[in-house]
Formats: C-alpha cells, sequence, structure tokens
C-alpha cells in the first residue's frame, strides 16, 4: 500500500470523499488542458512579437507645443500693439 | 415688477453709455500722446533699402553690414520695440521673449515686396508677392 501511495497518486485521489465518482472525468480533462497548453505555448512561441529597446533616447518636444499655444493666444493683442505703435514697427 | 425692470433697464443702459463716451475720450485724448504714428523718414528709408530687416525674433537687424546712422536708428528702434513689448507682455502674462517672437511673426507677415526679413534657417530673404518664410509655430 506503501509503494502504491508513492507511485500511483492518481489512485490515492479516487479515494478522497470529494471527487467520488468523479475521477474518469477529470482525468480527461486534465490531459485535454494538458495538451491545450502545450499546443497552446507552441503557437504562442511560434507568434512571437519582438519589441526592441529604441538605439536612441525618447525626446518629446514639449517646448515647441507650449509656445506654440502661446503664440496663438498673444497673436491678437500683438497685432494691435504693432498698429498702435506703427511708428516703431 | 415690470415697472420696477425698466428703469434699471434705463439706467444700466445710461451708464453703458456713459461709459463708452468715457472710453471715447480717453481714446481720443490719448491718440496724439501715444508713440509717433507714422515711421520716420530715414527709417522708412532704410527699409525699403534692405539696410534693415526685420528678425524672427520681433527685432530689427542688418542683411548688411550697417553704417554708424542705420544702426543707431535701429538700435533706438528696437530699445523702444522692447519697452513696448516688456509692458504688453506682462499684461498678458507672458515672457517678454514670446511676445517679441508673436509680434516678429506678424512684423515678417506685414512686411511689403521688397523689404528684408529673417528666414527661419536664420538667412536674410527679400519680400515678394509670395507668402514669407516664417517660424513653424507662427500663428
Amino acid at each position: 500500500m506503501k509503494s502504491d501511495e508513492l507511485t500511483n497518486r492518481a489512485r490515492l485521489a479516487k479515494d478522497l470523499p470529494m471527487h467520488l465518482g468523479k475521477l474518469g472525468k477529470r482525468r480527461s480533462g486534465q490531459r485535454g488542458i494538458g495538451l491545450v497548453m502545450v499546443v497552446g505555448s507552441a503557437l504562442a512561441l511560434g507568434g512571437c512579437v519582438s519589441v526592441k529597446a529604441p538605439d536612441k533616447p525618447i525626446v518629446i518636444e514639449l517646448n515647441i507645443n507650449i509656445k506654440q499655444e502661446v503664440v496663438y493666444r498673444l497673436a491678437a493683442d500683438a497685432k494691435n500693439t504693432i498698429d498702435e505703435n506703427s511708428g516703431i514697427f | 415688477m415690470v415697472k420696477k425692470l425698466v428703469p434699471m433697464a434705463a439706467k444700466a443702459s445710461f451708464l453703458a453709455l456713459a461709459a463708452g463716451i468715457v472710453v471715447l475720450g480717453a481714446t481720443a485724448l490719448s491718440a496724439p500722446a501715444a508713440e509717433a504714428q507714422t515711421r520716420d523718414p530715414a527709417y522708412a528709408a532704410a527699409r525699403a533699402a534692405g539696410q534693415v530687416g526685420e528678425k524672427a525674433d520681433g527685432y530689427l537687424g542688418y542683411p548688411v553690414p550697417p553704417s554708424a546712422e542705420i544702426r543707431r536708428m535701429a538700435e533706438d528702434i528696437n530699445i523702444k520695440r522692447r519697452a513696448v513689448y516688456a509692458q504688453k507682455a506682462q499684461e498678458q502674462h507672458a515672457t517678454v521673449e514670446d511676445y517679441a517672437f508673436t509680434s516678429g511673426c506678424l512684423l515678417i507677415s506685414q512686411t511689403r515686396a521688397g523689404e528684408k526679413y529673417q528666414a527661419p534657417n536664420g538667412s536674410w530673404e527679400t519680400r515678394t508677392s509670395a507668402p514669407p518664410l516664417r517660424d513653424s509655430r507662427c500663428p
């Protein structure tokens, strides 16, 4: 019995009250899941997408956008200023 | 309720009218006191001759090496421009540089054919009837 316990755990599980009468189905289900996992991981490896880190640092030119926003805001007032001081413009 | 509203509306319109008159009066009074409204003939001539041109930063520059007289005149105008930019920039809560740059965009647009302006790459260009080359941030 002891050697049975060590080498065949499935039989031990069979004796647990929770799974009484369901063991056959469960085993085939487990085998199915295992198969899916193997196929799935094989597919995953085949369709692997490699992402390379850029060799240059990523620089986002925020200053340009901020300046453009300011320039657009000031444009109307600057136009008036130029018109009002046309002697120096 | 309606009777009460009518005098109030009349009062409001009278106040608006009074405010308008005050504004008009102030404008009329300040107009002659403001900066000379037409260009000095020497400045106008220097512009037309391409001895001074509009830089992208909102100030006058020299497309060709200036004479002492041209330099003195342009520096004088640039000092006055800077004073105006500084005052207006403060009113608009902007930096003097941003205000001057915005003005520079407009001033380059306003150049007449034959006048000089500075392109974004720093080169001096002669304005033609075609739109001038301006900084991409210009409005």
